[in-house]
């Protein structure tokens, strides 16, 4: 067991020693992506950029820079961003970090259990009304944009409707800290837990109930019924259980993707300051630190995620366990 | 009687209408008997057993008839009482063990499971019970075997394992679907004799599903031999191999390799396929391919005969040795 981890570790760590070179090269290397030019600013002279360019480091070779910004990153953490000199990038992220973990981790809890729910109503009611509305739901759920959403459930939310008796409880755009305020972190989460979490319901409703109604055609499930077990008793013991099995799976891809993808969006319509939020600026002023240092930890959260749906997968699946 | 089906018919529907996959199927099972069942793939064996416990389901399918446990009629009874049945006086065995167990969850679960369905045994006495019926079923290290998931376990201790499990509520019926196919040779007559000794010692009576006329010579005391949903032939098993009246029961005979004598130059086989059960023969089902045929069979025969032998067949007793003897010289010589 504890080789198997030290292993998981060394992968983790392998992999993110990859990525961030592959970020470095895409950033400082790219032939148009002059950094100095761009901490520059407009019209400089050559001789400023030569300054420039010796400030930074950027006139040393390729490797020495990587190294340098790497030490900058993790050992000394006292790299400072090239739009604002006096902001240093660890620390913004470190305080940014619970918002886009609560806001995940919420909209994880909220699409893992929405898309069992979905799944296996759909499925226990094959082919009746709820099946195929559920359906259509879900494929609805799939079809609407994460940041289009966001606004509209901002606009009724925020402007439209926030009078009313239905919405007025919606805090103000932001985020409480859980510590500060757990239910004011509660309320000010939700919607964005939702918003982020509605695409994932309709994928995961749709690919368990698919699950779900193959595994009712197998000898298994037969033999749990020759044994007297009620219908629900076999399609929740044994039928979803063994499906499961590739709902984790689809999982850990998919939320490990989230800090990068759906929750960048997300963080930015309903103005919460996390990871993705930083992601978003440093791309718009085109901040190489901050956006290494963000992609970094996008790409950890990959590793991670991957690493628990491993551990995941032995708890499930005894197959896996004995090898 | 134990068990009592009359005229058992199931159809389902589909696009070419309704299609009878049994059609009136009448037979019985008393106390410690076991009944062979044989056909060929499709012939309507597993849908006959699956509809006395209520198994085949879906809106598709209709079942009519009547099938009557120890009296209590099944067809069309509640979940309820089907459920208390299912694993508990009636229990199933089928045929590969490979997928007929849940894989993420050990033997000893599957057994605990249905256990505490049937009885109010604790868990730790269900447990007990679980490791004591792996040891009856002759799995050598039942202790350490219940915590074992299947894939873990071959292919003859997955079947013993799922014979343990459908004995764990003393049923008074076993329905066996072809329980030794996916087997070895050799575990397959272990597992026959395992068969044999459940009788012996708990007195269930079993239906034996099987394709292997071997299997039920050396197990079943009555045969049943169905055809495109129909039973064409029953009788006991002694009556079947000595004396068997259907050609297509020739034809079953004929397609066994015997053992002594000159090789053969090719083993007979029964020309042609099983008809479609969806454009069945309005006649009998066996007549376009039997080489016995006549005009009579356009009209579908009666299964005709006394209690203790019965068969749907037009030709009359008095021809019946000559042609027999024609089809089969190996059994007309006493082979």
């Amino acid at each position: 067991m504890v080789s198997t981890i030290l292993r998981r570790l060394a992968h983790m760590l392998f992999v993110m020693v990859g990525i961030s070179a592959l970020v470095f090269l895409i950033f400082f290397a790219t032939p148009g992506t002059d950094p100095a030019a761009r901490i520059a600013g407009r019209n400089a002279t050559p001789a400023t950029l030569a300054a420039v360019r010796h400030e930074f480091g950027l006139d040393r070779p390729l490797p020495v820079q990587y190294v340098l910004m790497m030490d900058h990153l993790f050992i000394t953490q006292n790299l400072t961003s090239f739009v604002n000199r006096g902001e240093k990038i660890v620390p913004e992220i470190v305080e940014a970090a619970p918002v886009t973990l609560s806001l995940v981790l919420g909209a994880g809890v909220v699409w893992a259990a929405f898309g069992v729910l979905v799944g296996l109503l759909a499925a226990a009611f094959k082919d009746t009304v709820i099946d195929r509305a559920l359906m259509v739901f879900s494929l609805i759920g799939v079809s609407m944009p994460v940041f289009w959403l966001g606004e509209v459930v901002n606009l009724v939310t925020q402007s439209r409707l926030h009078d009313t008796l239905l919405f007025s409880w919606v805090p103000t755009l932001g985020y409480v800290p859980l510590t500060q305020d757990p239910f004011g972190w509660f309320k000010a989460l939700v919607l964005p837990w939702i918003t982020l979490a509605v695409l994932y319901i309709g994928i995961y409703g749709r690919v368990l109930r698919a699950n779900l109604v193959e595994a009712l055609q197998e000898d298994y499930v037969r033999t749990a019924r020759a044994k007297g077990l009620s219908a629900r008793a076999v399609l929740i013991r044994h039928a979803l259980r063994c499906s499961m099995i590739s709902f984790v799976t689809l999982f850990g891809l998919d939320f490990g993707a989230l800090v990068g993808g759906g929750a960048l969006l997300t963080e930015v319509v309903f103005g919460l300051q996390g990871v993705g939020a930083l992601t978003f600026h440093a791309l718009e002023d085109l901040d190489l630190p901050m956006i290494m240092a963000t992609v970094i930890y996008a790409s950890f959260f990959v590793v991670i995620s991957n690493a628990v749906v491993d551990i995941l997968y032995a708890v499930f699946d005894p197959r896996v366990r004995a090898r | 009687m134990l068990l009592e089906v009359r005229g058992l018919t199931v159809s389902f529907r589909s696009r070419s209408g309704l299609v009878r996959a049994v059609d009136e199927v009448s037979f019985s099972v008393g106390e410690r008997e076991i009944l062979g069942l044989v056909g060929e793939s499709g012939s309507g064996k597993s849908v006959t057993v699956l509809a006395v416990l209520g198994l085949i389901a879906g809106p598709n399918a209709v079942v009519e008839g009547s099938i009557r446990f120890r009296g209590e009629e099944l067809v069309g009874a509640s979940e309820r009482t089907l459920r208390r049945l299912r694993g508990g006086a009636i229990a199933m065995i089928f045929q590969d063990p490979m997928t007929a167990l849940t894989p993420v969850y050990s033997v000893g679960w599957q057994i605990i499971e249905q256990l505490r369905i049937h009885t109010d045994l604790s868990r730790r006495a269900a447990r007990a019970r679980a490791v004591e019926l792996l040891d009856a079923v002759g799995i050598a290290d039942p202790a350490r075997t219940v915590d074992r998931f299947p894939h873990q376990l071959s292919g003859g201790m997955r079947q013993r394992a799922m014979i343990a499990m459908a004995l764990s509520c003393n049923p008074a019926l076993i329905l066996a679907d072809e329980p030794t196919t996916a087997l070895d040779v050799t575990v397959q007559a272990q597992i026959l004799d395992l068969i044999l000794k459940l009788r012996a010692e708990f007195g269930t009576a079993v239906v034996l599903i099987t394709h292997n006329l071997g299997v039920v010579a050396e197990t079943a005391d009555r045969v049943m031999v169905m055809y495109a949903g129909r039973i064409i032939e029953s009788a006991s098993t002694t009556a079947l191999f000595a004396d068997p009246w259907h050609p297509y029961a020739w034809g079953l005979l004929g397609s066994i390799p015997p053992l002594g004598g000159a090789r053969l130059a090719r083993l007979p086989s029964i020309p042609g396929l099983p008809p479609a059960l969806a454009r069945l023969p309005r006649g009998c089902a066996f007549a376009p391919r039997c080489r016995f045929r006549r005009e009579s069979c356009r009209e579908r025969p009666a299964l005709a005969g006394a209690d203790a032998h019965r068969a749907a067949c037009v030709i009359a007793a008095e021809e019946r040795g000559a042609l027999r003897a024609e089809a089969l010289p190996l059994l007309a010589a006493g082979g």
